[in-house]
């Protein structure tokens, strides 16, 4: 048997500012949190408006997560992914609506049930749309960006065109379920109760995520077909069925983040989604394409960063978010935490 | 004469506009070493990248165990027993060393004893199996990326110019896992640049040029030919 040269083996090794610019990433919350405390003041207000932009945060990274791994993965610009947060909210919607027993109870379990078969039944709706849209209207044009921009728009219209004619052209308003009705105080601060199920909810998919990606080896076959799918494929799997799982796993969770941002909302509409889109998007970006945990750290800071300027500088929310992709582009032009490089 | 495990039939490939293999004509025998040599830029990679599927043939038919495995998607190539070792190493930078050898065992569990003499083959992916492999030396990537196709059963294995860039240690390193591999039984077809490797390895040798093999013969042979070697490649492998 061979053996190895009588050399120690040696770990590349990063400087210190190498290894403190690797997870600079990590640290931009926590500082946007202080920064957002010394400029705010009182507490109260600061506690309020954090809890709102990470519930804020945790709905757009719902969203965006299927769409990173959909961008790297396969690299696809899906505009489409809109139709999917729009449909999702109004299936989604529709069930709540359907169980109104169940949501005007003041039981807890009753509606957390009702909330969870709405999930449920946005999330196979839009699944199913996925693998639909995929089929028909992607695979045509993979490895074509401008092919994919307009062919994705396009679908992106017929489906809000589509929600119109079977929903209605009127914006729908709905009521959140009993129990997830006004807020609880803490610190002196009104905290919303939905938007504390909303944290809860983000967090828990997160974590879902990350151990299904770094613990099973379908995870491990997600993360290396990002980084290169050639050789995913020389090592025997067929990446092409993954593409269809992560297509349709993205497609669900836009569909879930519908439900979450209608019920966050309090009123859907068909175009919902596109609007949605220009944040997704900004989060995929500023994240690093393909990084779930970029997406999640760049959605974290849109929604604190959106609810600390409009209390500090209303009229400076608007462009807040641009801003802030402008500024990490310019620090780091493929993202923050980049899994491939920008094709 | 038992029966080559693979054999190009007259292979065209064309990357994009560019019409690169011209006709490919190469068998590889059962069991030991083919050496693929040529000048840069003859089509030696776009060969192996056409047999394990990342580049679809135009024409030619290409029979992997007797079997026509022509229209063949890369992943079924993989299964059916080709292993494939690229020559930017193709490692998953991002994934552990661990990680890089489970997803490489395509069919099931990484079986201990396999990774037993893998490591002792490449004593650093013990010291750094729980690493990220971006932070691996080059070498080191060159040894898991080597060690990534030897995590299974392979009948061939195209190997795309292993010891490039790398310390001489390390080459010897190299050169012996791989000729390890071969007194196991496994037939390689091996792309080299290095004269002393490809001489010490090669059993059996093919040479490219403008796209197609201009002589195959005994690697022995073409070493101790240094006319041959300057009329087929435009330089003596020796003095090189």
């Amino acid at each position: 048997m061979a053996t190895a040269p009588g050399h120690a083996p040696k770990y590349a090794q990063l400087s210190l500012i190498d290894s403190i610019g690797k997870k600079m990433p990590l640290l931009l919350v926590p500082i946007l949190v202080v920064l957002g405390f010394l400029l705010i003041g009182s507490t109260s207000s600061w506690l309020t408006l954090t809890v709102s932009g990470l519930a804020m945060g945790m709905m757009i990274f719902i969203m965006a997560s299927g769409l990173t791994l959909v961008f790297g993965l396969m690299d696809v610009i899906n505009f489409g992914h809109g139709a999917f947060i729009s449909v999702g909210a109004y299936v989604g919607i529709s069930a709540l609506l359907a169980l109104d027993g169940w949501t005007g109870a003041p039981s807890l379990i009753l509606n957390v049930a009702a909330v969870l078969a709405a999930v449920i039944a946005a999330m196979c709706a839009t699944g199913a749309l996925g693998w639909g849209f995929e089929r028909v209207i992607v695979r045509p044009v993979y490895g074509a960006h401008l092919k994919q921009i307009l062919v994705t728009v396009g679908g992106l219209i017929v489906i809000e065109q589509l929600i119109q004619v079977i929903w209605g052209p009127d914006e729908i308003y709905l009521t959140r379920p009993e129990m997830l009705k006004g807020a609880v105080t803490f610190a002196g601060a009104a905290i919303e109760k939905y938007r504390l199920l909303a944290v809860v909810f983000g967090l828990a998919l997160f974590v879902a995520m990350r151990l299904v990606l770094k613990r099973t080896k379908i995870g491990l076959i997600v993360r290396a077909g990002v980084q290169n799918g050639e050789m995913v494929e020389a090592l025997g799997y067929r990446l092409g069925l993954v593409f269809i799982g992560v297509f349709v796993a993205g497609s669900a969770l836009a569909g879930l983040g519908g439900v979450m941002w209608g019920l966050y909302q309090e009123v859907i509409t068909a175009g919902m989604g596109e609007e949605m889109m220009i944040l997704v998007f900004i989060v995929v970006i500023i994240g690093g394409l393909g990084s779930v945990e970029g997406a999640f750290i760049g959605a974290l800071l849109v929604g604190l960063l959106q609810n600390y300027v409009a209390f500090l500088e209303p009229k400076l929310a608007l462009i807040s978010n641009i801003a802030l992709m402008t500024a990490i582009l310019m620090w780091r032009p493929q993202g923050m935490m980049p899994v491939v490089k920008a094709k | 004469m038992s029966e080559p495990i693979l054999e190009l039939s007259g292979i065209h490939t064309d990357i994009a506009q560019y019409h690169i293999l011209q006709g490919v004509d190469l068998v590889v025998p059962r069991g030991g070493v083919t050496m693929l040599l040529g000048r840069n830029g003859v089509g030696k990679t776009t060969t192996l990248r056409t047999i394990i599927g990342h580049w679809q043939t135009k024409s030619g038919s290409l029979l992997f165990n007797g079997a026509d495995i022509t229209s063949m998607a890369t992943p079924a190539r993989a299964r059916a027993g080709i292993g494939f070792v690229p020559e930017d190493m193709g490692i998953f930078s991002d994934l552990t060393v661990e990680e890089n050898m489970i997803l490489a065992a395509a069919s099931g569990p990484l079986d201990p004893a396999r990774l037993e003499s893998i490591f002792a083959a490449f004593p650093p992916l013990s010291t750094f199996w729980k690493s990220e492999a971006g932070n691996l030396s080059g070498g080191q990537k060159q040894m898991l990326s080597i060690a990534r196709a030897m995590a299974e059963e392979r009948q061939l294995y195209l190997i795309d110019e292993p010891t490039k860039g790398l310390a001489p240690a390390i080459i010897s390193t190299m050169a012996g896992a791989l000729r390890d591999l071969k007194q196991k039984g496994a037939s390689i077809l091996l792309v080299e640049q290095n004269f002393a490797v490809a001489k010490a390895l090669g059993d059996t040798a093919a040479v490219m040029d403008d796209g197609r093999i201009v002589w195959a013969g005994q690697m022995a042979e073409l070493a101790n030919h240094a006319a041959l070697q300057e009329r087929l490649m435009g330089l003596s492998m020796e003095a090189h």
